[in-house]
């Protein structure tokens, strides 16, 4: 790479090579060369991830696959109980994330003092955040299904997801709650207004679309969990009775019959069928993705 | 540290005494309401603890059942845990799936270092704008995958992928490598994040320095920008690993349930059982609460969460102690 020195050049290597326009061209378009392949790995996988998917699933995609029980047959197979356990998580998750993640937020952003306290309990909600989910999992078979006696129902399933999601809730919900301009704190508060009601009156509802937002993304993650349910008595499949389902009967996910599906023998379920519930499952997070970008949006023009 | 730098707060919950804004008549509903909100944030501490308690306490009911012992948990190199625990059959020692979940995580670092460092410089460095904006979503599309998702690609493309080069006697279905590469592929979007933000960070001075002196772009990148953002590199890293020992699905599905029984068993082309793995077939069993089965899954919990606890905390260490300041 050295080769264009001179006899007076210096002798390091660094001197050469600040000195040799060629050899520099040469190494960093190299350099540049294998940056570039680095960044387009991830772009590859995630498009060879999802043509693979596309071609062995959309054949098995039809309204049965939707509408019908899991059966041993891959023809008359579907994740009927998948979706409806799906949504019955997502619905009940919500419900208990959503009250607990704001009032923390809004205790931590707008009431709490800044002393140890409030920074252990910030520090706790970011060490949280890095528990892996199957932990979680352990928790909710111990606590819900063991010690509160739920057995292998749907809501340990839930309050599993909900401690999952809180510490992403919380923080999302601050960073609403920190967007929402100062003086529409001062005005209220200028008005007598004490700051409860300021809190909950002025500023809650300014931070509501962001809140939202961050609610959706956060549940958007719970829903593609499959560890942390299936440790906390998820089970592969059942015939419901009552859908929505009552919270305190058995359940199964979507991811849950993915799982099961690609464990099977037969290629029909791990490929095929596994392939059309794996579409399904991520046809679900866009939604919510999507979802979550048109709040953002329709809030950032607003203000 | 940020209290000097943010807004002092408007008022306490209960307003200052004396101060003539607020009404001499005491506000018992608002001290409820703030009671409910000190409570929802005190969640997260009750979830912490819970966490500890409960791993904990099911994890010494294993260690009370007989014929189980805490050092043989940490020494013994055989994992059989579905002997009956008074047999001479029965070991439980953690080493077989604790070297598992070495081997997986050494391989996603390998791969996920390299290209979550290269993304990362790419983002930071070269990339215009419209390209980042591009990007960074995509990587974000990636990091949203469900692992399920990803250990089904494990399992059924990147193992007949393997097998097709490598050969079907060299490959088993299930082997370390193609859950190792797919877990690796899971936390680039971490490290690639992470270390952009570092060297995001480092001031533009730094690089107009070294153009000034007659760097390139790529020792500015290089030489510069990657040393200085060094400790956020770290940090980065240690939290890919932390996710990579926590990784559930992906080894579950494309690693196998065969705790190797040689030791140290370094052939990553080998059916393996990480801890993860072992805790998704022990519960898949319906095995009856103070049951071996059912209790270890909370002890190999326990040391999971040691170890990811113990990562987390040394890389907001390394941020903390070793950030460069400006």
């Amino acid at each position: 790479m050295a080769a264009a020195s001179t006899p007076t050049s210096s002798p390091s290597r660094r001197g050469d090579d600040l000195r040799s326009s060629r050899g520099r061209n040469a190494k960093d378009r190299a350099v540049l060369t294998l940056l570039l392949l680095a960044t387009a790995v991830s772009l590859i996988v995630l498009s060879v991830l999802a043509f693979d998917i596309l071609g062995d699933g959309v054949g098995r995609l039809n309204i049965d696959f939707l509408t019908q029980y899991t059966s041993r047959f891959p023809d008359e197979t579907g994740i009927r109980a998948g979706i409806t356990g799906t949504l019955s998580l997502m619905v009940l998750t919500a419900l208990m994330t959503f009250p607990i993640g704001v009032g923390a937020a809004l205790y931590l952003e707008e009431f709490a003092a800044r002393n140890r306290m409030t920074r252990l309990l910030e520090t706790n909600i970011n060490n949280l955040a890095g528990v892996p989910s199957v932990i979680y999992g352990l928790l909710g078979l111990s606590v819900f299904v063991y010690v509160l006696g739920f057995g292998r129902a749907l809501i340990a399933g839930a309050l599993t997801l909900t401690l999952l999601v809180m510490p992403v809730v919380i923080v999302a919900a601050r960073e609403a709650l920190r967007a929402v301009p100062q003086e529409i704190r001062s005005a209220g508060l200028a008005l007598g207004a004490t700051p409860l009601q300021v809190a909950t009156r002025q500023t809650f509802p300014a931070a509501v679309p962001g809140i939202m937002t961050g609610l959706i993304l956060s549940l958007s993650r719970a829903v593609g969990e499959t560890a942390p349910i299936l440790v906390a008595g998820a089970i592969f499949s059942r015939r419901a009775d009552n859908e929505p389902w009552h919270p305190f009967e058995a359940y199964t996910a979507i991811p849950i019959q993915i799982y099961d599906f690609v464990k099977r023998p037969q290629s029909e379920f791990q490929i095929e069928v596994a392939s059309a519930a794996i579409i399904v499952l991520m046809a679900i997070l866009l939604l919510m993705n999507s979802a979550a970008i048109i709040i953002r949006n329709r809030y950032s023009r607003n203000i | 540290m940020s209290s000097t730098t943010r807004p002092e707060k408007l008022s306490t919950p209960s307003g200052q005494p004396g101060s003539p804004l607020i009404s001499s008549r005491p506000r018992y509903g608002e001290k409820v309401a703030l009671a409910l909100l000190w409570l929802c944030a005190a969640v997260s501490v009750v979830t912490t603890v819970g966490i500890i308690v409960v791993l904990f306490t099911e994890a010494i009911a294993l260690f009370n059942i007989p014929g189980v012992s805490v050092v043989e948990f940490f020494t013994d190199t055989q994992w059989r845990p579905f002997t009956d625990p008074e047999s001479d059959l029965f070991r439980l020692g953690v080493l077989p799936l604790l070297n598992s979940t070495m081997m997986i995580t050494a391989l996603a670092l390998a791969v996920a270092v390299p290209l979550g460092l290269g993304t990362a410089i790419y983002l930071s460095e070269y990339a215009r704008p419209r390209a980042r904006k591009t990007i960074k979503p995509i990587l974000e599309l990636l990091a949203g995958v469900p692992t399920v998702v990803l250990g089904y690609f494990a399992l059924t493309f990147m193992t007949p992928l393997l097998r097709r080069f490598l050969g079907d006697e060299f490959v088993p279905i299930f082997n370390a490598t193609s859950a190792g590469i797919v877990v690796g592929i899971l936390i680039v979007p971490t490290i690639a994040s992470i270390s952009e933000d570092a060297m995001s960070a480092v001031p533009r001075t730094l690089r107009d320095g070294g153009y000034g002196l007659g760097a390139t772009r790529r020792h500015v990148a290089l030489k510069i920008v990657f040393p200085a953002a060094l400790s956020g590199i770290t940090a980065a890293i240690i939290l890919g690993f932390g996710r990579a020992v926590g990784e559930t699905l992906i080894v579950t599905l494309a690693a196998g349930n065969l705790p190797p029984s040689d030791l140290p068993a370094v052939n990553p082309f080998q059916q393996v059982q990480t801890m993860t793995a072992y805790i998704t077939q022990a519960v898949g069993g319906e095995s009856p609460r103070g049951s071996v089965t059912f209790q270890s899954i909370f002890a190999i919990g326990a040391l999971l969460f040691v170890i990811t606890f113990a990562m987390n905390l040394v890389a907001s260490r390394i941020v903390r102690r070793f950030r460069e300041e400006y």
